[in-house]
């Protein structure tokens, strides 16, 4: 049984030494994204038409009467052109004492109406999941809680979840504050109700004006704010009540070379939710990935 | 009393060679910035410190599409044009930063702080030669 832990234990660090070693060699086609520290709430920012971005996006946590669980998601977000991103998700989770599995994929699609900035923008989201014993919690949806973590994996996977997500993304911009508002709502195509949710955020670079010189930990190279997130019921019993609420402060910091490294310790607001969720991520952008095949390559 | 369809080919040349010139300067992204925005100055527009920042910010943030040099890179347009250095108010560039030009490949700016955006500017309008 300890081989069996301690080989789980490998792979798991066998996927973070990968992703945290692969990232720097990306230094050639340099690009400095300017990320929002962000994990559960989206804004009106949208991908740089052709970027590709790559992130690694991690939460662990210990829920009551349930084993430590660990679940990350590789996501490959791409600027089909200035109003539309497209974004494609891989799941895994890894629970102490129990399996390391692969838990699925998720397609989204992102959509800006408006072609100018305003005081508040709106973005629709269109998302296709096909998951099972997903641990990700990218949303709080419903009545979404700490119960939902006692199975075994043995036992949850074998619920497969085809849903379709949809979101209103609002966003606004003011004084170099950002703040955002997700409304959420989600159908499982299988004969289940209509599942709500939400997302609130707001954050700021520490410093609004860049400095004149190269410097890897200036303030403007730091965004900080707060990040709200919870379940809404569904269309039978609508609310905050039977259905988790996070609450916690977020930072991010971008290097130099262009990878962004993101944290978030998420705190538990009633007794459905997870006491403490720790939230992880590293990102980095390819600037005109389908220019690199070319001819001439990316310049 | 039949009436007979007269055609004049001279107004016809004309409206055809008109109408398109006329959608091609109403979708110019110049022509879109309200005149307020048109009239905003740069707070930060003489200092050197500014532009050297900017260039940070352009050589992050812009160089890709735009090239290190500002002169284009393929279908992206150069920054060293007369209707960038001479007939664009550093307004206009600020809007054209915090709006972009979506529908053309322009991504909006609007995620970093305007003091950023007025850094770019500043360095931008430098390339003026």
């Amino acid at each position: 049984m300890s081989t069996l832990t301690s080989g789980r234990r490998n792979r798991w660090a066998f996927l973070f030494i990968t992703v945290f070693a692969v990232f720097p060699f990306f230094q050639a086609a340099q690009l400095v994204a300017q990320e929002r520290p962000y994990f559960m709430t989206y804004t009106h920012d949208m991908e740089e038409p052709g970027n590709l971005e790559i992130a690694f996006k991690g939460v662990t946590g210990k829920p009551q009467l349930a084993n430590r669980f660990t679940a990350a998601a590789l996501e490959l977000e791409y600027g089909v052109n200035g109003w539309w991103t497209s974004e494609f998700y891989l799941d895994g989770q890894s629970t102490q004492h129990d399996s390391t599995i692969f838990t699925g994929y998720k397609i989204e699609n992102r959509f800006r109406p408006p072609m100018r900035e305003h005081w508040i923008n709106p973005v629709l989201y269109v998302e296709f999941e096909n998951i099972s014993a997903d641990k990700t919690l990218r949303e709080i949806m419903g009545h979404d809680g700490k119960d939902d973590f006692i199975d075994p994996n043995g036992e949850s996977r074998i619920e497969k979840k085809r849903e379709i997500e949809l979101k209103l993304i609002l966003s606004s911009n003011f004084k170099g504050w950002n703040v955002a508002e997700n409304i959420i709502a989600e159908k499982n195509l299988t004969n289940e109700p209509w599942e709500f949710g939400y997302a609130l955020a707001a954050s700021r670079p520490l410093k609004f004006s860049a400095s004149a010189h190269q410097c890897a930990f200036c303030a403007e190279k730091f965004s900080a704010g707060a990040e709200m997130y919870g379940g809404l019921g569904d269309r039978y019993s609508f609310g905050t009540h039977l259905t988790s609420q996070y609450l916690g402060p977020t930072v991010n910091w971008t290097s130099p070379g262009g990878t962004t490294i993101s944290f978030s310790p998420s705190f538990g607001l009633n007794d459905y939710s997870i006491p403490r969720l720790y939230r992880f991520g590293v990102s980095y952008e390819i600037p005109q990935i389908l220019s690199a095949f070319r001819k001439g390559g990316a310049r | 009393m039949k009436r007979i369809l007269r055609i004049r080919p001279f107004p016809l040349f004309l409206l055809s060679v008109a109408a398109p010139s006329l959608l091609w300067a109403s979708t110019l992204w110049i022509n879109k910035v309200p005149a307020r925005e048109h009239e905003r100055v740069n707070p930060i527009v003489d200092s050197a410190e500014a532009k050297a920042a900017g260039q940070l910010l352009y050589d992050d943030h812009c160089a890709k599409c735009h090239g290190d040099d500002a002169a284009g890179r393929g279908k992206r347009p150069s920054l060293l044009t007369d209707r960038v250095q001479n007939d664009a108010t550093a307004g206009d560039l600020h809007w054209l930063l915090v709006n972009g030009s979506l529908r053309k490949g322009m991504p909006s700016w609007s995620r970093l702080p305007d003091q950023q955006l007025w850094q770019i500017v500043s360095y931008v309008k430098s390339l003026k030669r």
